[in-house]
């Protein structure tokens, strides 16, 4: 029971930084129906930028709080992203809005290819690893909790909460969900389309860094590839979840976080990735446009 | 009701005032983009601490670039593109096309002078002018050559386009004996000729020609029944698997596994598409993306059969039909039977062939399939399925045979890949390589064969050449690695090509069935591909 406990823990943590990851995805389908390929990539920038700041806080000053460290990381690494995911789309999406399905798919391939190397470029192949940050670990009735697993699940359910409101009330929200329903009719009542999909790829790559940032927090390390798994897996969950719906990409991130941990635990450590695909392989067979996806309505 | 006018709207800028306003808002986004990636660098010390080294002057060029070139390109580049498009009032003539401006005789004459000139002083260049000069001389005689060749082209430019297939098909079946020929009279002998052609035949034809191959195949899939695939690598991982594991273990030869590494991967084409029937679009893509990795994870960890990430080594060559063999030390050594000498050329070469034979195999297949019911029916499941189902189509046996003829070729490649290697592992299988043989067949013009070749050509021949910039190393100083760039690079030409050519190279549409004449349509008109 502890150990099954424990995993759940497990799984809560990892399918937090998932879900966070696959919102960005799911919310660029549901406005534009498109599949951004580079934001597993966009992830990366944002646990890297994390760490360029991580270490310019420890060159520039003795000593700092964990806390205040933390959050100077985490908006740095917002901000720069975001600006990175704004950039993408104003230079290689924009301009084929409208054209046909793949063309985006594929400047969107080619983006990730380049922001990946050119992070390898910039900064090296090498993994990074950087000196542990948060280490105190709690003992409950035989199940290790550990601080930095708090933190990661505590700072998601508050972005989620702030993320929530954003969408669901304000007009910026309103703004995007008309977006999504039908941008012709958005444009003609006077929603300014183009501004509202660049905000929903400013939204997105801020969740990514978020989820960047407590990614280097727990693991302690970071590499130029380590966009692409993530990513993937991210995608899958916002899949799995039903594309184009927010609490389903959440609930698609803590599925594939709970079934991975769970698999390693209780059957094989090699195979947990396998497993996390064929179950989204089995679930879209019977639900073949996920859990919480609305089906796509046929016109003729 | 009152009007508001903001005031700025009431004054035109210049073009000149508008550069620069935009060329300061790109230095501003550069400055944020790069601040901490090109401005500072992570690297560990001695006690593997990771430190930041500072290079400000870095970002500074980097930033004074990107406001340059948008400054430029606001400035001179859009006025010109779209004067471009404006017809000359007093001769009702568009202006001279860029081509025809950049391709004139006397820059061609002074092109095979400098190539002329270059060529004859070759020995001498090191002597005369420096090991530094000397390298930018030579990369000057690259560039006259490759001038003076497409200045050719360009001449016959309506030629080459109405014969392009069969000229294509001579030159690349020419590709091997032209290379050979010109490399035994560069050095003087012929054995120096065969040495020196394993570069070209190998890393350029060989290695395009495969890529041809597998778009070709993913084309079947894609570009044909609209099914959007980004797992092909799997078929491709399963050819190449077949071969390694059967040759390796039961000495079978090439000849008999190629149709059976066929058939397998045909087989799994057919196993991954039973769940995906139902799937549409973007369910259809994470699919397969799923498939790819399963397919790479379990090379990965089914180590008993598979020797996980070490991979299979040792895998057999590919014999000439079981009558000469390529190993030195067989007696039935080519060489030993047709009494030549002694070269590892001979083997590439015989790949080239063999790997030509199996493009053009996929191109013939896809060509004839495409005028039979099943053809028609793919490309009418790609324009409407609901239209295809009421029309009695059956869309399950059309899909399953679209994965199934796409997978196939995926093996064949598959099984050619490993025994040109003669070493297989998953590295070889990641989702990248699926992504680059999707962007060819995208950037090709889908369902285009002749476009898909060209891209393959453009982006894998591009991305090769990058490897021989060695004189940039006395630009950039030693340390400086051309191949780091390579990766880089070809991302930015997907998304440059994609921006330039949303339609691919080959942009018209040539109808396969059609009611009195055939008319090529624009690609816009169709849904995916060639309609």
């Amino acid at each position: 029971m502890q150990y099954f406990v424990q995993q759940l823990i497990n799984g809560l943590t990892l399918g937090s930084i998932y879900g966070l990851i696959a919102i960005g995805y799911t919310m660029v389908y549901g406005i534009i129906g498109m599949i951004n390929f580079a934001h597993g990539d966009i992830f990366m920038v944002g646990a890297f930028t994390a760490l360029i700041v991580f270490l310019i806080l420890g060159a520039l000053f003795y000593s700092v709080p964990v806390v205040i460290a933390l959050l100077v990381m985490m908006i740095v690494a917002m901000l720069l992203t975001s600006l990175y995911n704004w950039t993408i789309e104003k230079v290689a999406y924009r301009p084929l809005r409208g054209s046909f399905r793949l063309a985006p798919l594929i400047t969107a391939i080619g983006m990730s290819i380049a922001l990946s190397n050119f992070v390898q470029v910039t900064q090296g192949p090498r993994n990074k690893p950087i000196p542990p940050m948060v280490s105190k670990v709690y003992n409950i009735e035989g199940v290790s909790v550990s601080l930095k697993q708090i933190v990661i699940v505590i700072v998601t359910a508050l972005l989620l909460a702030l993320f929530w409101y954003l969408v669901n009330k304000t007009s910026l929200g309103r703004a995007q969900r008309a977006c999504e329903q039908d941008r012709k009719m958005a444009a003609l009542l006077g929603i300014d389309v183009d501004r509202t999909i660049s905000i929903t790829f400013v939204m997105g790559a801020a969740l990514a860094a978020v989820a960047g940032t407590l990614f280097l927090m727990y693991y302690g390390v970071i590499a130029f590839s380590d966009g692409f798994t993530p990513g993937v897996k991210a995608f899958t969950a916002a899949v799995l979840g039903g594309i184009g719906s927010l609490p389903g990409a959440v609930l698609g991130g803590l599925m594939i976080g709970f079934i991975e941990s769970m698999w390693s635990a209780y059957f094989s450590i090699d195979y947990k990735d396998v497993a996390a695909f064929s179950i989204l392989a089995i679930v879209l067979i019977f639900l073949p446009s996920g859990i919480l996806g609305r089906p796509e309505v046929e016109k003729v | 009701m009152a009007v508001t006018t903001s005031p700025e709207r009431d004054i035109v800028a210049t073009p000149m005032q508008r550069a620069t306003r935009e060329a300061l808002y790109a230095g501003a986004i550069a400055l944020g983009l790069f601040v901490l990636f090109i401005g500072l660098r992570t690297d560990q010390n001695i006690s593997n601490e990771l430190i930041l080294v500072q290079r400000w002057w870095l970002l500074a060029v980097v930033v004074v670039l990107t406001m340059a070139g948008r400054f430029l390109y606001v400035a001179y580049g859009q006025p010109f593109l779209a004067n471009q498009k404006i017809v000359d009032v007093a001769t009702g003539l568009l202006p001279e096309s860029m081509a025809t401006r950049f391709f004139r005789l006397p820059y061609f004459i002074a092109a095979i002078v400098i190539v002329a000139v270059l060529a004859f002083l070759a020995g001498s260049l090191d002597g005369l002018l420096g090991p530094g000069l000397a390298g930018y001389a030579r990369f000057l005689r690259a560039l006259a050559i490759i001038y003076a060749l497409a200045s050719v082209m360009f001449y016959f430019r309506t030629f080459i386009h109405a014969h392009f297939s069969a000229l294509g098909i001579t030159a690349l079946a020419l590709y091997p004996i032209i290379v050979v020929l010109v490399l035994a009279l560069y050095g003087g002998s012929v054995a120096a000729g065969f040495q020196g052609s394993l570069k070209w035949v190998d890393n350029y034809g060989i290695q395009i020609l495969i890529y041809v191959m597998l778009a070709w195949g993913l084309n079947i899939v894609v570009g044909l029944a609209g099914l959007l695939d980004l797992g092909y690598v799997a078929f491709y991982a399963v050819g190449a698997y077949a071969y390694a594991l059967l040759g390796t273990q039961y000495g079978l030869s090439f000849w008999i596994l190629l149709p059976a590494a066929g058939a397998m991967a045909a087989f799994w084409g057919v196993l991954l598409g039973f769940p995906v029937l139902r799937l549409r679009g973007d369910y259809l893509a994470i699919v397969t993306l799923a498939f790819g990795e399963i397919i790479r994870l379990v090379l990965i960890n089914w180590r008993e059969v598979t020797n996980g990430s070490a991979g299979i080594t040792g895998i057999p060559k590919v014999t000439f039909f079981g009558l000469m063999t390529f190993n030195v030390s067989d007696p039935n050594y080519i060489a030993k039977v047709l009494d030549i000498a002694t070269s590892s050329a001979y083997y590439k070469i015989f790949l080239y062939y063999l790997i030509l034979g199996l493009c053009l195999l996929t191109a013939f297949v896809t060509i004839r399939l495409r005028r039979m019911p099943v053809g028609r029916a793919w490309e009418a499941l790609r324009e409407d399925e609901i239209a295809c189902r009421s029309l009695g189509i059956n869309t399950t046996t059309t899909k399953l045979t679209a994965f199934a003829t796409g997978a196939m070729f995926g093996g064949f490649a598959g099984s050619f890949f490993a025994a040109r290697q003669g070493f297989v592992s998953p590295e070889s299988f990641i989702f990248l390589e699926s992504a680059i043989i999707l962007a060819i067949v995208v950037l090709g013009g889908m369902g285009s064969l002749v476009g898909i070749a060209v891209a393959a050509m453009v982006m894998i021949g591009g991305t090769e050449v990058l490897r021989e910039l060695d004189f940039l190393k006395q630009v950039f100083g030693p340390d400086f690695t051309p191949e780091l760039y390579r990766m880089l690079l070809f991302g930015m030409a997907m998304v440059i090509v994609m921006l330039w050519k949303p339609r691919g190279f080959v942009g018209s549409r040539e109808p396969t069935a059609f009611l009195k004449e055939r008319r090529a349509v624009s690609g816009s008109f169709t849904k995916e591909g060639h309609g």
